[in-house]
């Protein structure tokens, strides 16, 4: 870890990875500019700006198990800002989903998130990532405790899970590509599960 | 005075660390290009999918061999003068899986197939079984064109002008019998070239049907062709069936035979999800879809959703056809 004061090792890591993952809205813009998004182009931003949401979700995700398995100690280095920009694609996601495709008919949008399950999911998703954005803070975490803190942010693992299955909702029938997140995200979970049975039983063992 | 000469003096020198910084300032430079850019083109590469192609508008457009114009004898416009949806939209949006599932993947990929020459069988429950070529077909019948709302069960629309014949003009030809309840389509089996075929997503070959009341409906007509030329392959050529108070599931593409049968055929995608699509699939408001509200549609090329109408607006014509029947039963 880094010494307190000191400047960081890697200062271009940071900088590097929010110019590369503002990308794809960047790419967005461009295209609704051209009007090259397609002949539905609402939907595809839609379809696209929640991809790269749960891209990124998992991707936050992913830190601590590379750090498990590599002792690579870069990922947690930007943990926080995959967090951020997972909560930012989600928003421009949910305003689209809104603004855009509902025209703000709150009436249409209730009823959506009430009657289907896949709008239910994604909002849920949505709903938990508020209070994680929002303790991100360093002061945030200060405020809360460690312990207390850490005890939300587990919501990170839920979040994910429950964007995976909005995504296999709303597939007509080729559910290829959200099982391939689904399984890549099991995958994280199970590398985590495998290491807190494995701490957990090192304590154990020093406690005996 | 030192021997080895020419030393520059101290202040030339540049020191040690700011020299360390230079190099160290290069690196990462070079670190910062390749991580942001690799970044941004894995997520690019991500928001891709499973898709044949990214969007370029009208590339690849894979467009009929046969450029010339049908002769179109009468036009209706059944759309109450709603504007057609472009050219463009309708040949490069297509659900067409055996093309690939994504809307963007039969413009891309619907060049393997050959619609060229085609027979078109019809049979069973007929006095006189036909197996038509495609040409002789279209000499057959005065082509009409035909502007119709399309209501896709994904909840958008289109509006096109189709061109084609009525089906019970072909059914009378072939002379249905009394036990001629249901009439059961067919397209095309061939993963050479259909390559969606190779994947089992749906069972192939696709299969739709009609009751024989609805097939003989005046406004179903088998479409050979839209905006006046005929069918380009990812819209289903050379033949295809158009039922527009119907879901456009049901509008079966590239069809290869037609079977007149006394039982209820079985449907495509009815087979896949039983609970999501019936074999009516008629464009009903009041009946949600189970996974997303089916009242309101967007219409391709405009911003605002706009509400679905009961039997996509042709109630006038075709609510008959169900008089006492429980269409949330039947959906």
């Amino acid at each position: 870890m880094a010494v307190l004061g000191r400047k960081s090792p890697i200062p271009w890591l940071k900088p590097a990875v929010l110019t590369g993952s503002l990308v794809p809205i960047a790419a967005i813009l461009e295209r609704a500019w051209r009007d090259d998004l397609g002949p539905d182009p609402i939907a595809q931003a839609l379809n696209q700006l929640g991809l790269i949401a749960l891209v990124f979700l998992i991707a936050a995700l992913g830190c601590t198990p590379l750090k498990a398995m590599f002792g690579w100690t870069w990922p947690m280095r930007i943990r926080r800002m995959l967090g951020l920009l997972a909560f930012f694609y989600a928003l421009l996601h949910v305003i689209t989903y809104t603004v855009l495709d509902q025209g703000l008919d709150w009436h249409a949008i209730v009823d959506d998130i009430v009657k289907r399950k896949f709008i239910f999911f994604g909002f849920s998703t949505f709903v938990l990532l508020i209070p994680l954005a929002a303790t991100s803070t360093n002061a945030a975490l200060r405020r809360l405790g460690y312990v207390r803190w850490k005890q939300l942010h587990r919501l990170a693992y839920l979040a994910p899970a429950l964007a995976v299955l909005h995504f296999i909702w709303r597939v007509k029938l080729d559910v290829r590509e959200p099982v391939a997140y689904g399984l890549v995200l099991a995958a994280l979970l199970s590398v985590r599960l495998v290491d807190y049975l494995h701490d957990r039983k090192a304590m154990l063992m020093r406690q005996i | 005075m030192s021997r080895i000469g020419n030393i520059p003096s101290t202040s030339e020198i540049t020191p040690e660390t700011v020299y360390l910084r230079r190099r160290e300032f290069i690196k990462s430079s070079l670190l910062f290009a390749a991580t942001s850019s690799g970044v941004g083109s894995t997520l690019l590469w991500l928001m891709r999918g499973l898709r044949a192609k990214d969007q370029e508008k009208g590339a690849d457009t894979v467009t009929p061999d046969d450029q010339s114009g049908l002769t179109v004898a009468q036009h209706f416009d059944y759309a109450s003068g709603e504007k057609n949806t472009s050219y463009n939209a309708v040949t490069n949006y297509n659900n067409f899986y055996e093309f690939g599932t994504d809307k963007s993947d039969p413009a891309a990929n619907a060049g393997s197939l050959r619609p060229h020459p085609w027979q078109l069988t019809i049979e069973g429950e007929v006095a006189r079984p036909q197996i038509f070529d495609i040409d002789q077909l279209i000499k057959s019948f005065p082509l009409e064109e035909r502007v119709y709302r399309m209501r896709c069960v994904e909840a958008w629309s289109m509006v096109i002008p189709w061109v084609g014949f009525p089906l019970r003009d072909l059914l009378t030809r072939v002379e249905p019998t009394s036990r001629a309840k249901y009439v059961a389509f067919k397209s095309l089996l061939d993963p050479k070239q259909m390559p969606g075929q190779r994947t089992d997503l749906l069972q192939w070959p696709y299969v739709e049907g009609l009751r024989i009341d609805e097939a003989l409906h005046p406004l179903t007509i088998m479409a050979v062709g839209l905006y006046g030329k005929r069918l380009p392959n990812q819209d289903g050529a050379p033949i295809r069936l158009v039922v527009p108070w119907k879901y456009g599931f049901k509008g079966i593409k590239s069809i290869v035979n037609i079977r007149l049968t006394e039982e209820q055929p079985p449907t495509s995608w009815n087979i896949a999800a039983p609970d999501e699509y019936g074999f009516y699939a008629n464009v009903n408001p009041a009946v949600d879809h189970p996974r997303w509200s089916q009242a309101t549609e967007r219409r391709i090329g405009e911003y605002h959703r706009r509400p679905t109408l009961p039997f996509n607006g042709y109630a006038d014509q075709v609510a008959g056809l169900y008089a006492g029947m429980d269409l949330r039963r039947f959906f």
